[in-house]
């Protein structure tokens, strides 16, 4: 007989072989997030997957979800839309540093501000990994990419001091070294409301680490046990990420305010009074 | 290609880049039909009232919903900032076309396989399909395949799926076109002015008929070569230097002669540059 690996029921397994290189992080995300899915016992008819573009983007067709492949950067709005549109769905949002931060980055801080619940994974490989290995604006000052081969010399977000000043409720860092404790992340998000974000630092041998003579996927992993340090709440001026410094990891930011649609029903009930209609029953 | 029922709405101003805040232009027209990558096709209307951006804009919706494409609504300045009287039926009048929802179960349904009519049924996220949906190209159960074989299949689908179906979408409003020598073609706030150029026209006795385009895209196109068959010439003025009289000039295949009334924006035609080009047509 042989055994069935749990997290199976949660993928397409009709579309595996992925398409990820040797030694790449994100399907190990995706283990955990199936993980997280299956520890939380959340009832997956109410739980809509929406990636972007770039190699993070290729998640959502992997999952056995109801699932969303977009465009460039829109992953957000996408799923800004499916919330709005039926608020019962678990919106998650799984994409990439480049697609996330770069040519989606006003979606991401306008979610944030509005605090629409949706919960956001970003696999960061500092890099566009997809297109080459580009300088994107998570890569590391000094860091060599394909095109800055003597070495970067823009500042790079520090993507959870971004997100906690943006609004976020939930802010936290992990790396793929980090499995246990980024599945734990990924199942509390599912169970908090508002904007969550979870950033998990994750190799790219083939562009990033390569070129940066940072050796293949184990060498990452041992780099990211080296250099990481668990800092549960520290301030998140203080995380941003360097080419070889300490790698703060840990759960940054957990508050509360008012989300996007408790915002709305509250505003709009209580100027249209008797009138105000649900938008579960108007898009039912 | 999410086949997501959308409306995009654009009153034309001048451009290119920031151009003209806010004078009328429709120098979009083309942008409408051709502003992505790729072969596919949308729907446009033309509106030329307050009231019929009311009433258009339900039909965009409807349209919209049949189809499964973006339905572009083309105002421009002029009617964008119009203020006319402007009926507003009852709801229970307005026709409501609701999207095609699919009645298969979980385990049969194939979110791009399609049933006669080319446009998909849809399901909902949260219905418990586990459905996929990527830009990429993608076979019926909505999973990537970049060959060759399948983008041909999904983008004659996309094409035809509105192609096929024109007689259905086709709008425009005709007046006197059996006995004329000239028609005048135009859509939008021109058609307005080039009602008084028609006008005078007749008043010297010529033979003017009008066709105002109320749906661009699909082009109507069969309308035109059948009229052109008819005519000594088309006139079509429009707020531009020439985007849809090379549509037009297409259809009529050189059946009758055609002319446009070019004019860059930032303001609408004078009656008598379009009534200049009648006569000239007329000669």
């Amino acid at each position: 007989m042989s055994a069935v690996n749990p997290v199976e029921t949660f993928l397409r397994m009709d579309r595996i072989p992925h398409i990820w290189c040797p030694g790449c992080g994100i399907g190990t995300t995706v283990n955990c997030f199936a993980r997280a899915l299956l520890d939380s016992k959340i009832d997956l008819d109410s739980v809509a997957l929406v990636s972007g573009i770039g190699c993070t983007g290729r998640v959502a067709g992997y999952v056995k979800l109801d699932s969303f492949h977009t465009t460039h950067g829109r992953a957000i709005p996408f799923a800004t839309g499916l919330k709005l549109a039926n608020p019962k769905l678990n919106v998650i949002v799984y994409s990439g540093d480049g697609d996330l931060a770069a040519i989606g980055g006003n979606h991401l801080i306008h979610a944030a501000r509005r605090n629409v619940d949706l919960k956001v994974i970003c696999v960061n490989n500092l890099t566009y990994a997809m297109t080459g290995g580009q300088t994107a604006p998570t890569t590391p000052e000094h860091a060599i990419t394909s095109t800055s081969p003597y070495g970067t010399f823009e500042p790079a977000f520090n993507l959870p001091h971004l997100l906690e000043a943006a609004g976020a409720v939930y802010v936290a860092r992990w790396t793929t070294f980090h499995v246990r404790q980024l599945a734990r992340s990924m199942a509390e998000v599912f169970q908090k409301k508002g904007f969550c974000f979870v950033e998990v630092l994750s190799p790219c041998p083939t562009l990033y680490q390569r070129r940066n003579k940072m050796g293949d996927g184990l060498d990452t992993m041992k780099f990211y046990k080296e250099k990481s340090k668990v800092r549960n709440g520290a301030p998140t001026g203080e995380v941003g990420l360097t080419l070889n410094g300490e790698i703060a990891v840990g759960k940054f930011v957990d508050r509360d305010r008012p989300d996007y649609a408790s915002l709305m029903r509250s505003q709009l009930a209580g100027t249209l009074g008797e009138r105000y209609v649900e938008p579960e029953q108007v898009c039912s | 290609m999410t086949e997501t029922p959308c409306v995009f709405v654009d009153v034309q101003r001048g451009g290119p880049s920031t151009g003209l805040p806010t004078l009328p232009a429709q120098a979009d027209m083309m942008q409408a039909r051709w502003g992505s990558h790729g072969d596919y096709q949308v729907i446009a209307l033309c509106p030329n009232s307050p009231q019929e951006c009311f009433d258009l804009t339900i039909r965009a919706f409807n349209l919209a919903e049949q189809f499964r494409v973006p339905v572009l609504f083309m105002m421009d300045e002029v009617v964008g900032h119009m203020t006319e009287k402007v009926v507003i039926p009852t709801a229970d009048q307005i026709e409501v076309v609701e999207r095609k929802h699919t009645r298969k179960s979980t385990a049969e349904y194939l979110p791009y396989a399609t049933n006669g009519d080319l446009v998909p049924e849809m399901a909902h996220a949260g219905e418990g399909y586990k459905f996929h949906v990527t830009g990429l190209t993608h076979d019926e159960r909505g999973y990537p395949n970049m060959t060759a074989a399948v983008q041909e299949k999904l983008v004659t689908r996309l094409q035809n799926k509105v192609r096929d179906a024109h007689e259905q979408i086709d709008l425009w409003e005709e007046e006197d076109l059996e006995l004329a020598e000239v028609v005048v073609i135009s859509y939008g706030i021109t058609s307005r002015v080039a009602q008084r150029a028609i006008e005078v026209a007749r008043r010297r006795g010529l033979h003017i008929g009008k066709l105002r385009l109320i749906s661009a895209w699909p082009f109507p196109e069969r309308k035109i070569r059948e009229l052109a068959r008819t005519v000594k010439a088309l006139v079509v003025p429009e707020l531009n230097l020439g985007q849809m009289v090379h549509e037009v000039e297409r259809a009529a295949g050189g059946a009758c002669r055609v002319l446009g009334v070019p004019h860059a924006g930032g303001g609408v035609h004078r009656p008598d540059d379009i009534l200049g080009a009648i006569v000239e047509a007329v000669q």
